[in-house]
């Protein structure tokens, strides 16, 4: 048994140890907003937060997460009310959406860390996170916007 | 034909009750219509469904995969309809013969059928609006409608939508005479700004995709196939893969033969109760594989090939005048090649579907862009008939094509029907590249002849490429006229001779049509090439492009020198080729980068009409250290009328990057039959640094009918990124990709 925070829940997981995070969640625990899309933590589809900081929930075994605290899409806020999932929903960021729990969720942890990034931040704190339709002007604009928002 | 709709079967299958007005709106008799589609005497292709409680639900029977049809949808019809969009839910249809053509491709969702959709919604409106007059006995002239009421002002009186639905559906529908559309200026949302309806699932997770999918008793299965296209499977040893723990089963899938099309490789199918435990079962797999005749495709082999080829003279498909004497008189001879290697489609969500059998039929869960050709896809894996089929279209994470392909599907179906188990394929990021339906290769040669006064008098151009066709008819090796109406028919030149040739290419992998298909490669070729025309002739490219183009005019089939043009499923009377409009993109986007005041900035342009539309783009690139960046990019788009302004704008920013990464970054070379590229480490994709700072993107305001949208603004972004860096560094890019020119590994 491995315990595990998840948004804010103790789980106890009867799975192997080394399996990682991204299956636990979303092939064990039915938490899908963390999505796969290459495995090899090229792509940032899967990012979550592990003690607040961001990891590739698709190479971290969860026996890496045992006694500490997972942040998912679907826990970072109650509401859905991030000053980031405002911004979101206001500039139209998504297309097809697919990249955009682990944009949001790399975005949220470089504004804990820094509120009032700087282009060149943003680009280097967002590289690991690929968006395949192509919303990177949106999403440059939108961690501005929630920046702002902050103030 | 729109008419009421009493199908209780359709109906109850998405959960719609009748006792309130629905309409359909039949597009059977419609031109383009898949030829799969089932003939029934009244298909009701789209339904409003007014219900009693004032709700309506409107039923969207096109996929979701990032183009915002969703949101578009319900302005549509809530503008024509008068309708309060907080009382519509939008109800995504499933695959059914009866919504006509499902296919989300060619740009079409909206530009097929804008007028039919707002007159079905005007129908709808009407024929509340006259429920209402004869209980009131009023004249209709005398209501009002807004936000789902009619009104009458003079006695006070009004009705909700919902509380004359009942009267509407019993009455007789109105006759199309008295069913007018709304005027431009009284239009509420189309052309406006409208809310983003899906935006808040994205942002906190909920949107669910093929793979969110979760049954009971699940296995989630992961495919070894075939590394080669055509080779069979020898010999398989499982006995490491059975050990690992969750593996629960071992299928060997059928093996697939000539033509590919829509079927499933074949291969070895472990299929466990989670995705991680299919993946390590796989990895253990010990698999022999026959050799194919496809074992020996090579990117570098079959360039020079083709190359070759291009030098003789190929199967004549345009001519005007005589291009051929013209060059032989010439003063000046420009010859340039173009090469643009098989690209991908890496949609963010990698392919996948479930499947689960019921009661003898085939319930199906898919990210598909085409619930039909998934429907008979699944259909023939899994053995039963189509109609016991349903299939129900999950949002998609991405598509620009490879999600309109059946294989996918038909894996779910056999595994599912084979096990006796509802069955999750998954393809991995792998999978995913390495068995794409891959955008055909090819190699483009331009011959121009100019007069002493550098005048251009003839233009060849000669296309190679595998097409399309080779992947549902083995062996085919030249291309349709349907092929070259992208960007070598319809190319608007006042030049006086001019000759396009096709060059036949075979096809060694599948060849699949992604977001604006041979567009991609045809604009490379034209855009880079009247950039070298203005080298030559020592002009302002931008110059050379409007003389080239000529006067507006409308182009006749002899002015451009063909006997036809499919003209993506339009009339040439709605949709000319349009010199006067393509100038016209250039001129604005010109303007709009102060083209004419650039300093010292590198600019490059090109233009190219595709799906109707006429796109020109502006390519600003500068020095930054070691590298090239691409500073800012202008796009201006002449699309007819445009129904949602920001997803234009949106896919006009999206096809930026897109034709950035083609540019730069390329899709695969084969070696030895296979891909050399297995994920997102040595298949390189364009990231966030990489984007350029800004760009501004103008739509033409239009009263033309709509044109397509998703797909025309990729082709003219390689050719002028590759324009501005010739700007720039004074050197020539002809062969994608050329990132390493840009200093990117
Ligand atoms: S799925 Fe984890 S980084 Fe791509
Ligand atoms: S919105 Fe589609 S991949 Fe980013």
């Amino acid at each position: 048994m491995i315990e595990v925070q998840i948004n804010g829940k103790k789980h106890q997981l009867d799975v192997e140890p080394d399996m990682p995070i991204l299956w636990v969640l979303r092939d064990v625990l039915g938490l899908t907003g963390t999505k796969y899309g290459c495995g090899q933590a090229l792509c940032g589809a899967c990012t979550v937060h592990l003690d607040g900081r961001v990891v590739r929930a698709c190479v971290t075994p969860v026996s890496r997460a045992a006694g500490k605290s997972v942040t998912t899409i679907e826990g970072l806020t109650a509401k859905g009310d991030h000053p980031l999932q405002k911004a979101w929903v206001d500039l139209k960021v998504p297309q097809c959406g697919f990249c955009q729990s682990g944009q949001i969720m790399t975005a949220a942890a470089l504004l804990k860390k820094k509120p009032r990034p700087t282009d060149a931040e943003i680009d280097q704190s967002m590289a690991g996170n690929l968006c395949r339709c192509g919303t990177y002007t949106r999403i440059r604009a939108a961690i501005k916007r929630a920046s702002e928002e902050g103030r | 034909m729109i008419a009421h709709v009493t199908r209780r079967g359709l109906l109850s299958g998405l959960g719609l009750g009748l006792g309130a007005l629905t309409l359909g709106l039949d597009l059977s008799a419609a031109p383009q219509r898949s030829t799969a589609t089932v003939h029934a005497a009244f298909d009701p292709s789209v339904f409003i469904h007014v219900a009693t409680d004032n709700t309506i639900q409107l039923v969207c029977h096109r996929s979701e995969m990032g183009q915002g049809i969703r949101s578009t949808w319900v302005y549509l019809f809530a503008d024509e309809m008068d309708a309060d969009v907080e009382t519509i839910t939008l109800v995504q249809a499933d695959g059914d013969a009866a919504y006509g053509d499902q296919n989300t491709d060619g740009s079409s969702s909206i530009r097929r059928r804008y007028t039919e959709l707002r007159r079905f919604a005007a129908t709808a409106r009407r024929a509340l609006l006259e429920a209402a007059a004869s209980q009131w006995r009023v004249k209709p002239e005398s209501l009002t409608v807004k936000d789902s009421m009619v009104s009458h002002a003079a006695s006070k009186r009004s009705a909700t939508f919902g509380e004359l639905a009942v009267a509407a559906a019993k009455a007789k529908l109105p006759p199309p005479a008295r069913v007018t559309l709304k005027e431009k200026k009284d239009l509420r949302y189309i052309g406006k700004e409208i809310p983003m309806a899906d935006a808040p699932l994205f942002a906190t997770g909920k949107a669910a995709y093929a793979a969110d999918v979760r049954l009971d008793g699940m296995l989630v299965a992961v495919i070894a196939r075939p590394p080669v296209l055509g080779a069979t499977l020898m010999a398989v040893d499982d006995s490491a893969a059975k050990k690992i723990p969750g593996v629960k089963q071992i299928v060997r899938m059928p093996p697939a033969s000539e033509p590919y099309a829509f079927k499933p490789w074949g291969g070895v199918a472990v299929l466990a109760d989670n995705t991680w435990a299919a993946m390590r079962g796989r990895a253990a797999l010990e698999l022999t594989w026959a050799s194919s005749p496809h074992g020996s495709y090579d990117s570098a082999a079959y360039k020079q090939s083709m190359a070759a080829a291009v030098q003789k003279p190929g199967e004549e498909r345009r001519n005007k005048g005589d291009a051929e004497a013209a060059l032989k008189a010439a003063s000046t001879m420009v010859e340039r090649d173009y090469y643009v290697p098989h690209l991908l489609h890496t949609p963010m969500e990698p392919p996948a579907a479930t499947a689960r059998m019921v009661n003898g039929g085939l319930e199906v869960w898919a990210c598909t862009q085409n619930p039909q050709t998934a429907t008979t896809s699944a259909a023939e894996a899994a053995g039963v008939k189509p109609e016991d089929v349903v299939v129900h279209v999950t949002f998609l994470g991405g598509a620009f094509g490879r999600k309109s392909k059946g294989d996918f599907v038909a894996e779910a179906a056999f595994l599912a029907k084979t096990t006796g188990k509802p069955v999750r394929v998954q393809w991995t990021r792998e999978d995913d590249i390495q068995h794409d339906y891959f955008n055909a290769v090819s190699m483009q040669r331009f011959t121009a002849g100019l007069d002493a006064g550098g005048k251009v008098t003839a233009w060849r151009h000669r296309t190679a490429f595998p097409p399309i066709a080779s992947t549902f008819s083995a062996g085919a090796d030249t291309p349709s006229e349907r092929d070259l109406q992208q960007g070598v028919l319809d190319l608007a030149l006042a030049v006086p001779n001019v000759r396009a040739e096709a060059v036949s290419a075979s096809a060694h992998v599948r060849i699949g049509w992604l977001r604006s298909v041979y567009n991609i490669f045809h604009g490379f070729g034209v855009g880079s090439f009247i950039d070298e025309l203005a080298t030559a002739k020592k002009q302002d490219p931008r110059d050379t492009w409007l003389e080239l183009i000529g006067p507006a005019r409308q182009m006749s089939l002899s002015d451009l020198g063909i006997k036809g043009l499919s003209n993506y499923g339009a009339s040439l009377k709605d949709h000319p080729v349009d010199a006067g409009r393509l100038k016209g993109v250039i001129e604005r986007v010109t303007a709009e980068a102060k083209w004419s005041q650039r300093g010292p900035r590198a600019l490059g342009l090109a233009a190219h009409r595709s799906f109707l539309a006429y796109v020109a783009t502006v390519v600003s690139v500068k020095k930054v250290g070691s590298k090239v960046a691409v500073d800012e990019v202008w796009v201006t788009i002449d699309a007819g009328t445009v129904v949602n302004p920001d997803r234009a704008r949106a896919q006009m920013e999206g096809s930026v990057i897109f034709g950035m990464n083609l540019a730069l970054h390329g899709g695969v070379e084969f070696a030895k039959g296979m891909p050399t590229a297995s994920n997102f480490h040595d298949l390189k994709l364009l990231r966030i640094g990489d984007a350029p700072r800004k760009i501004h993107v103008t739509l033409v305001d239009s009263d033309r009918p709509p044109s397509g949208v998703g797909e025309p603004g990729v082709p003219p972004v390689a050719p002028a990124l590759a324009n501005a860096f010739f700007a720039l560094e004074g050197k020539r890019l002809r062969d994608l990709p050329f990132g390493r020119a840009f200093g990117m590994s």
